[in-house]
């Protein structure tokens, strides 16, 4: 079954760019990516642009309403995501657990609905 | 079949009944893989159970009846709803175990499946008082009403905290078998924990006499014994099993009458349950020299020095010191600390007590706290 690991952390804590933390950092991006891809749990991910670029859009009485910024103000951002394909929860935890900024913030692991068509 | 009077039937069907049903449950869940629709077939066999029983008596063997009765009602519900097209393979499996059952004897030997079980109501995705409603529910076999009563809560909201669970259990992914090796430890740790609080709640409930609240001391004890046999080889298993039955075993000397609590010092040693504590010391003396130790293991030995003392003063202080020491590899909490000082003060080593004492500032809000501290003065 397919996860879906959405990765939050605190901009504030995060290894800034340019600096020696940072590219051990990414150096643990790419090993984990290479890790999913190898063991065939790879489907998708992407790191996204900071919370500051978000736009939220709604649309009420028929009219498209837009709010600058995330749905939700906090201080952990979602700031990346991995789609997994893993063979149940457990696979997933200690999947998620590899991702490199669980050690700083945190991975919320989502099953994805399996449609039936 | 033997004719038994209405109340003593009775009485046995709901001892049955207590027995039967986590391991009735097991199976089904197993088969259907679908918690919910496991549990409503149980829940209907015991209901024809009930009343087939009290007009015929117990069946030779009652476990085979209710999981030929459970399966039944499965047949029956998978066929009503065309919706289950994806239960086809469970379908034709149940009808293929209902021709096997004609054949053989009803004595047939039951497969235990509950530590699937175990580890699914006890894994750490689900909220710890979640955790321990659903094993209350699905491996005791206590209804949803004498855990909402347990724990003082509604029954409305139990309700709901268990059908959130079973739903969380079935949505998000996680797996109807045993652990894999890699996430054994955390996974057992988890179940130990489930059973550990299961007990310290039935411990602290036991202050103040409710006679129609579920003892839930005795059912975590017998719920540690199922997973203790089902995991011979996990050593802290059999240690919170030893644990528990070395805790309990002074029982009825630690409260006064009016509820106070008596502390381990001026308890009247002679009522100490030697039963409770000739099993205990087994289990430790069968796990500890196998050199995997753990947390609760060494809390047992403690315990044990304790239950083996004839009073307070000849008390093995030193070996409990000791032991102490084990402990805070494990758990390095301030709580731990301030036992060992006591120990150590008891073992005639003030200096080392009062000095880790002093270590310990923030336990500057505990009234324990000030009376260790005071007590090592006065030694």
């Amino acid at each position: 079954m397919q996860f879906i690991c959405l990765i939050y952390s605190n901009p504030a804590i995060e290894p800034a760019h340019g600096t020696p933390e940072f590219n051990t950092m990414m150096q643990g991006y790419n090993a984990f990516t290479k890790h999913v891809r190898d063991t065939d749990k790879f489907v998708v991910g992407d790191q996204l642009h900071g919370a500051e670029t978000a736009t939220t859009v709604c649309v009420r009485d028929g009219k498209t309403e837009t709010m600058d910024g995330p749905f939700m103000e906090t201080k952990e951002v979602l700031g990346g995501y991995y789609l997994l394909e893993c063979a149940d929860l457990d696979d997933a935890i200690r999947t998620a657990a590899m991702i490199p900024t669980a050690k700083f913030g945190r991975i919320e692991v989502r099953p994805i609905v399996a449609m039936n068509n | 079949m033997t004719i038994l009077s209405p109340s003593l039937l009775s009485e046995q069907i709901e001892r049955v009944v207590r027995e039967e049903w986590g391991r009735i449950l097991a199976i089904m869940v197993k088969t259907l893989g679908d918690f919910q629709l496991a549990e409503d077939c149980t829940q209907e066999a015991l209901i024809s159970a009930m009343s087939h029983w009290q007009r015929n008596g117990l069946p030779r063997s009652p476990a085979a009846w209710l999981l030929q009765v459970a399966r039944r009602k499965a047949i029956d519900r998978l066929r009503r709803d065309r919706s289950f097209k994806s239960k086809k393979a469970e379908l034709s499996y149940l009808y293929d175990l209902e021709n096997a059952d004609e054949e053989s004897d009803e004595k047939s030997v039951i497969p235990d499946e509950r530590l699937e079980m175990i580890f699914i109501c006890c894994h750490s995705a689900l909220a710890e008082k979640s955790r321990i409603a659903l094993t209350l529910r699905s491996l005791g076999g206590l209804s949803t009403e004498q855990i909402a009563s347990a724990f003082l809560d509604t029954v409305e909201a139990m309700q709901r905290r268990i059908i959130r669970a079973k739903r969380k259990i079935s949505g998000a992914g996680i797996a109807y078998k045993i652990p894999e090796a890699e996430d054994l430890p955390d996974r057992i740790s988890s179940v130990l924990r489930t059973l550990y609080l299961i007990f310290n709640e039935g411990y602290s409930a036991s202050v103040g006499s409710d006679l129609t609240r579920v003892d839930l001391s005795d059912e975590a004890i017998r719920l540690t014994r199922i997973a203790a046999k089902l995991m011979p080889e996990e050593c802290e298993v059999q240690g919170l099993l030893a644990l528990m039955l070395l805790h309990d075993s002074s029982r009825t000397s630690r409260v006064e009458h009016d509820g106070t609590l008596i502390a381990l010092e001026y308890q009247n040693r002679s009522q100490w349950n030697n039963d409770r504590i000739d099993e205990g010391t087994a289990l430790l003396q069968a796990c500890l020299p196998k050199g995997r130790s753990g947390p609760y293991q060494i809390q047992a030995a403690i315990s044990g020095v304790h239950a083996h003392a004839a009073d307070w003063d000849s008390t093995d202080w030193p070996q409990i010191v000791e032991l102490y020491s084990v402990l805070l590899r494990f758990e390095a909490s301030s709580v731990v600390r301030l036992n060992q000082a006591v120990a150590m003060s008891m073992a005639g080593k003030s200096e080392h007590a009062l000095h880790v004492l002093n270590g310990l500032d923030d336990m500057d809000g505990y009234t324990t706290f000030h009376l260790a501290r005071a007590e090592v003065w006065i030694n």
